[in-house]
C-alpha cells in the first residue's frame, strides 16, 4: 500500500471517528443529561482511541520487519553464499530483495532463486499482518473507547493530557536528533578506530585513503592521517575569516552607528541577501567564476596560482559569511546602551573614539562569540568547498595551493557506490565525529560568550 | 602664556576629524564590499545563464514514411516505442543539403541536429497519430555546439581545430540562418525535461518535482512539530534540567554544519531503519531534522509576542489552559510562525549537502511521480550539471540556478508581506 493510501485511510478513519464520538456525546444532552465535556472533546478523544494505537503499531512494525526478514533469509541462505563474508552477504542480499522485480538480471539468480521466492512471500505476509493486525488495533480502540464515552467520562481532560504528551514529544525530536546524530556518527567512528588508530589518526601527516582489492595492488596505501585535512580546513577559514570579520565588522558599525535609516532599511535586508543566497550557487560561482579569475591575475603577476586554489574558496566563502558576522554585531552593538554613548560624546569624543573606545569594548564578548559562531560556520560549510577546492590531501599553508577539507573528504567518501563497512567509508564518519566535536565546542562556547555578555545590561 | 586645555585641543581638532571621516569612510567601504560582492554574483550568473532560456532550433521538412518508420499501427506501443525516427531525421537533413554527399560530410550535417532529437520527434507523433505517411515541417533542437556557436560563444578567428564546430558547419549555419530555418527560440524542453547527458535535451523538471516533494515532507512534518515544540517549551514545560537540556540542544543544532545531518539520515534512516535511498521521503526527513531549530526559535519568538493579557482574559472567562492556547494564543501567533516556517522553507530548498550523503545525486531521467521514486532536488541538479565538461552545461547551470534563486526570493518576499501583512503591535 502506498503512502498516500495509508494517510488517506487514516484520515477518512479520524473524520469518521470523530463525528460518531461527536453524536454520542450530543445524544447524552438530547436525553437531558449533563456531560462533563463538551461532544467536540467526546469526538476527539474518541478519534485518538481509535487511531493512536493502530498508527503506533504500524510505525513500530515498518521500522522493524526489514531486520527481521533478513535474519529469517539470511538463516537459511544455501550454502556457497552462507560461508562468505558479511561485505559479501550484504550483497547477496541486496540481490535476494531484487530478484522479484522484472527489470533485475542477477548471475547468481537461479541458485538464489529459493531464497528470492522466500523474500517474496514473507514480504506481502508481514503487509498482511501488518494491516490486519493494524484494523484489529483500530477495532479494539474503537470498542474500548465507545464503551467509556459516558455522560460523566472527563473526555476534555483526558484528551488535553494526550495533546500535552504529543507536545512534548514534538519538544523532545531535538534531543533524540542531537542523540541520533552523536551515537550514529560515534558509533561508527569507534568502529573506524578498530581498524585504524586513533593517534593516527589525528596526527598523521599522510591522506590516501583509497584502499587497495587486491593485497599486491600499488599506490593505494590506504593512510588515515588527517592532519592535512585539519590543516586545509583552518586555510580556507582563516582566509573567509579574513574577508568576513573586518568587512561585516565595519558593515555592521556603519549601519548601526553612521547611516541614515533609510539607508539602513534598504541596505541591511539587501546585505542579507547574501546569506539567503544557496551554497550550491557559491560554489559554482567559486570555481567558475572567481578561480579563474584569480589564476589569471596570478600568471600576469607571474605567480603560479592553481586553478583550485585555497585563496579563491575562502574568497568567495569569505563573502557568504559577510552577513552573517555583520547581523550578529549588529545586535550586540545595538545592545549597548545609549547612556555610554551619550557619556563619551558628553566628554568631547567624536564618534570614531566613542566606537573604538567605548561601544567595541563594551560589545566585545558579543563580537567574540558572533566570531566564534561564523568560525564554526566555515568549517562545516560544505558544498563551496567540494565544488571549488581540490582533492588531494597536501599539508601546506600556502593560499595559492590547492587544499583540501574535512568536508570535501567526508562528501567524496561516501557519494557514490561501495559497501557499508569499508574502513574508507568508517573514515568519513570519523571525520564527521571530529568537525561535529569543533562546532560543537565552538557553538557552546559561543553561546556562553554571548549569554554572560547580555545579562550584563539588560 | 600657557597653552590652555582648548589649545591641546584645538591643536589635535583637524588630525581627529580626518580619522573620524577616514572611519566613515571605512564603514562605508565595508557595506559597499558586501554589494560589489553580490552584484558581481548575481551579474555574471544572469549573463551566463540568460542564454541558457533560449535554443537553437533547426526547422526541418520531416518525411514520416512507414517504410523509414517501420511503423504502421502508431498505437502499438512496441512499434512506436522503436520506430526508426532517426533515420527520419537523417533523411530529412540530407535532402535540405543535397550538395553534401560525401561520407565525412553527412556525418557533418548529421551533428547539426541534437542526438536525442529523436525523442521529440517520437513524442510529436504521439500527438499526431496522422502524421504518419505526410510530410510536416517540425522546429527540432540544434546540437549543443551548433547552439553555443549562434549564441556566439565560439570565435569563429579560431584555428578549425581548435574548434568544437568545423568550417563546413558553419556554412551550413549561416545558409540555414538566411533561410530563417535556424533561430533561438523559447527552451520549453528546459522546464519539461528531465535531466540528460545532452544539454541541449537536459531540463529541470524532475529536478523541480522532486524539490517540490521533499519540501513537501519536510513542510508537513516540520511546521507541526516545530509548532507543537514550541508551543511545549513557551507554555507547558516546567523549569526544570531537561527543559534547560532541550533548549540548549536546539540553539546548538542550528548550528550544527548541514552536512552532518546528512550522515545522521545515512546510518540511520538508511542504514539501520532500511528506508530507501534517493528518494523525496528520506530527504524531507532529512531536511525536517536540519530545519526544525529554526522553525522552533521562530515559532517561540511568534509566541512570546502574544501579550499575557489575552491569555488573562480567557482564563478568567473559565477557558482550560489548552483552550486558551489553541483558541486564543495559537491564531495570533500563526501569521509569525507562517514566516518562520516560509524561511526555513527557503533555506530547505537551497540545501545540497545533506542530500549527496543520502543519495540523491544519481543521474536519473525520469520526472519522480511519488515520494518512494528516486529523485534528484533543484540545488543537486546544479551541482551535477556543474561537473559536466560542456560550455552549454554551464549556461543551463546558470539558468537553473536562476530558477532557483527566483523560487527563493519569491519565498522570502512572501515572508516580508506576510510579516507586514499581519504585523500587530499592541
Amino acid at each position: 500500500m502506498s503512502l498516500s493510501t495509508l494517510f488517506t485511510i487514516a484520515l477518512i478513519v479520524v473524520i469518521l471517528a470523530f463525528y460518531t464520538g461527536q453524536r454520542k456525546a450530543l445524544g447524552f444532552r438530547m436525553s437531558g443529561g449533563a456531560p462533563h465535556s463538551l461532544p467536540f472533546y467526546h469526538g476527539s478523544w474518541f478519534a485518538v482511541c481509535v487511531l493512536l494505537p493502530a498508527a503506533l503499531f504500524l510505525l513500530v512494525w515498518s521500522v522493524g520487519d526489514g531486520a527481521v526478514i533478513k535474519s529469517i533469509i539470511l538463516a537459511d541462505l544455501p550454502e556457497p553464499f552462507a560461508s562468505q563474508s558479511t561485505q559479501e552477504i550484504q550483497l547477496v542480499y541486496s540481490e535476494i530483495t531484487q530478484l522479484g522485480q522484472s527489470s533485475f538480471v542477477s548471475n547468481n539468480a537461479a541458485a538464489l532463486a529459493a531464497s528470492g521466492k522466500e523474500f517474496q512471500a514473507l514480504h506481502s505476509l508481514s503487509a498482511q499482518l501488518k494491516y490486519s493486525f493494524a484494523s484489529v488495533l483500530v477495532f479494539i480502540g474503537a470498542i474500548y473507547g465507545w464503551t467509556r464515552l459516558q455522560p460523566h467520562f472527563n473526555a476534555r481532560v483526558k484528551f488535553e493530557g494526550t495533546v500535552r504528551k504529543v507536545l512534548f514529544l514534538s519538544a523532545s525530536v531535538a534531543i533524540l536528533t542531537t542523540l541520533g546524530i552523536i551515537f550514529s556518527v560515534l558509533f561508527e567512528a569507534l568502529r573506524f578506530f578498530d581498524s585504524v588508530s586513533i593517534v593516527d589518526f589525528i596526527f598523521g601527516t599522510h591522506w590516501s585513503p583509497q584502499m587497495s582489492i587486491r593485497e599486491d595492488q600499488v599506490g593505494s596505501s590506504g593512510a588515515f592521517g588527517a592532519v592535512p585535512l585539519f590543516v586545509g580546513t583552518l586555510l580556507i577559514s582563516a582566509i573567509a575569516m579574513l574577508v568576513a570579520v573586518p568587512v561585516g565588522l565595519m558593515s555592521a558599525i556603519y549601519l548601526s552607528e553612521y547611516a541614515s535609516r533609510r539607508f539602513r532599511a534598504w541596505a541591511k535586508p539587501l546585505l542579507e541577501v547574501l546569506a539567503g543566497i544557496p551554497t550550491v550557487v557559491y560554489g559554482f560561482f567559486a570555481a567558475i567564476t572567481v578561480a579563474p579569475l584569480l589564476r589569471n591575475l596570478g600568471e600576469t603577476l607571474g605567480l603560479s596560482v592553481a586553478s583550485e586554489s585555497a585563496l579563491a574558496v575562502g574568497l568567495v566563502m569569505g563573502v557568504m559569511i559577510i552577513p552573517f558576522v555583520s547581523s550578529l554585531s549588529d545586535d550586540v552593538i545595538n545592545a549597548v546602551p545609549q547612556t555610554m554613548r551619550d557619556g563619551s560624546y558628553g566628554l568631547g569624543a567624536t564618534r570614531s573614539e566613542t566606537i573604538r573606545q567605548v561601544i567595541i569594548p563594551a560589545a566585545l564578548p558579543g563580537i567574540v562569540g558572533s566570531v566564534l559562531l561564523a568560525v564554526s560556520r566555515a568549517i562545516g560549510e560544505t558544498m563551496i568547498v567540494v565544488m571549488a577546492a581540490g582533492l588531494s590531501a597536501r599539508l601546506t599553508v600556502n593560499p595559492l595551493e590547492a587544499v583540501t577539507t574535512v568536508t570535501v573528504q567526508i562528501v567524496t567518501l561516501l557519494v557514490g557506490d561501495q559497501e557499508f563497512d569499508s574502513p574508507k567509508t568508517l573514515a568519513a564518519f570519523a571525520l564527521g565525529l571530529m568537525l561535529f566535536i569543533t562546532t560543537l565546542c565552538l557553538n557552546i562556547i559561543a553561546l556562553h560568550i554571548v549569554r554572560r555578555y547580555r545579562e550584563q545590561y539588560d | 602664556m600657557s597653552q590652555t586645555t582648548i589649545d591641546i585641543v584645538n591643536k589635535n581638532l583637524a588630525k581627529r576629524y580626518a580619522r573620524e571621516k577616514r572611519f566613515r569612510l571605512l564603514g562605508f567601504g565595508s557595506v559597499m564590499i558586501g554589494f560589489a560582492a553580490l552584484v558581481f554574483l548575481l551579474v555574471t550568473i544572469v549573463g551566463d545563464g540568460w542564454g541558457a532560456f533560449k535554443q537553437s532550433s533547426v526547422r526541418l521538412q520531416l518525411n514520416f514514411d512507414q517504410s523509414v518508420l517501420s511503423i504502421e499501427d502508431v498505437a502499438d506501443e512496441e512499434q512506436w516505442q522503436y520506430g526508426n525516427y532517426i533515420g527520419v531525421i537523417k533523411a530529412a537533413l540530407r535532402q535540405r543539403f543535397p550538395e553534401m554527399t560525401s561520407r565525412a560530410q553527412k556525418k557533418l550535417i548529421y551533428r547539426m541536429v541534437s542526438p536525442g532529437a529523436d525523442h521529440q520527434v517520437r513524442q510529436l507523433l504521439k500527438k499526431n497519430p496522422d502524421w504518419l505517411g505526410s510530410i510536416q515541417e517540425v522546429w527540432l533542437p540544434a546540437d549543443d555546439d551548433i547552439d553555443s556557436f549562434v549564441k556566439g560563444h565560439v570565435d569563429r578567428s579560431l584555428p578549425e581545430s581548435d574548434r568544437r564546430i568545423k568550417d563546413t558547419q558553419i556554412a551550413l549555419v549561416d545558409a540555414l540562418q538566411e533561410s530563417g530555418d535556424l533561430k533561438l527560440k523559447f527552451n520549453t524542453l528546459l522546464f519539461t525535461a528531465g535531466d540528460s547527458r545532452e544539454p541541449e535535451q537536459a531540463g529541470i523538471r524532475g529536478a523541480l518535482v522532486g524539490s517540490f516533494l521533499t519540501l513537501l515532507v519536510t513542510l508537513g512534518l516540520s511546521f507541526p512539530i516545530g509548532v507543537a515544540a514550541a508551543l511545549y517549551l513557551e507554555e507547558f514545560a516546567p523549569k526544570n534540567r531537561f527543559t534547560d537540556m532541550i533548549e540548549v540542544n536546539i540553539n546548538n543544532l542550528a548550528a550544527v554544519p548541514s552536512i552532518v545531518f546528512g550522515l545522521l539520515g545515512l546510518a540511520v534512516f538508511l542504514n539501520v531503519f532500511g528506508l530507501p535511498r534517493s528518494v523525496p521521503l528520506l530527504g524531507g526527513i532529512v531536511l525536517t531534522l536540519m530545519t526544525l531549530p529554526t522553525i522552533i526559535i521562530s515559532s517561540r519568538a511568534a509566541l512570546k509576542a502574544v501579550p499575557p493579557s489575552i491569555k488573562e482574559a480567557a482564563l478568567g472567562l473559565g477557558a482550560s489552559k489548552m483552550q486558551v492556547i489553541f483558541h486564543h494564543v495559537l491564531p495570533l501567533a500563526l501569521p509569525g510562525m507562517l514566516t518562520g516556517a516560509i524561511i526555513g522553507m527557503a533555506q530547505a530548498l537551497g540545501e545540497t549537502a545533506p542530500l549527496l550523503m543520502i543519495g540523491m545525486v544519481a543521474f536519473i531521467v525520469d520526472v519522480p511521480g511519488s515520494f518512494t521514486d528516486p529523485a534528484t532536488v533543484l540545488p543537486v541538479q546544479i551541482f551535477l550539471w556543474s561537473d559536466s565538461p560542456e560550455r552549454a552545461f554551464i549556461e543551463r547551470t546558470s539558468g537553473a540556478i536562476m530558477v532557483l534563486l527566483t523560487f527563493l526570493i519569491t519565498m522570502n518576499a512572501v515572508a516580508v508581506l506576510l510579516r507586514k501583512r499581519f504585523e500587530r503591535r499592541w
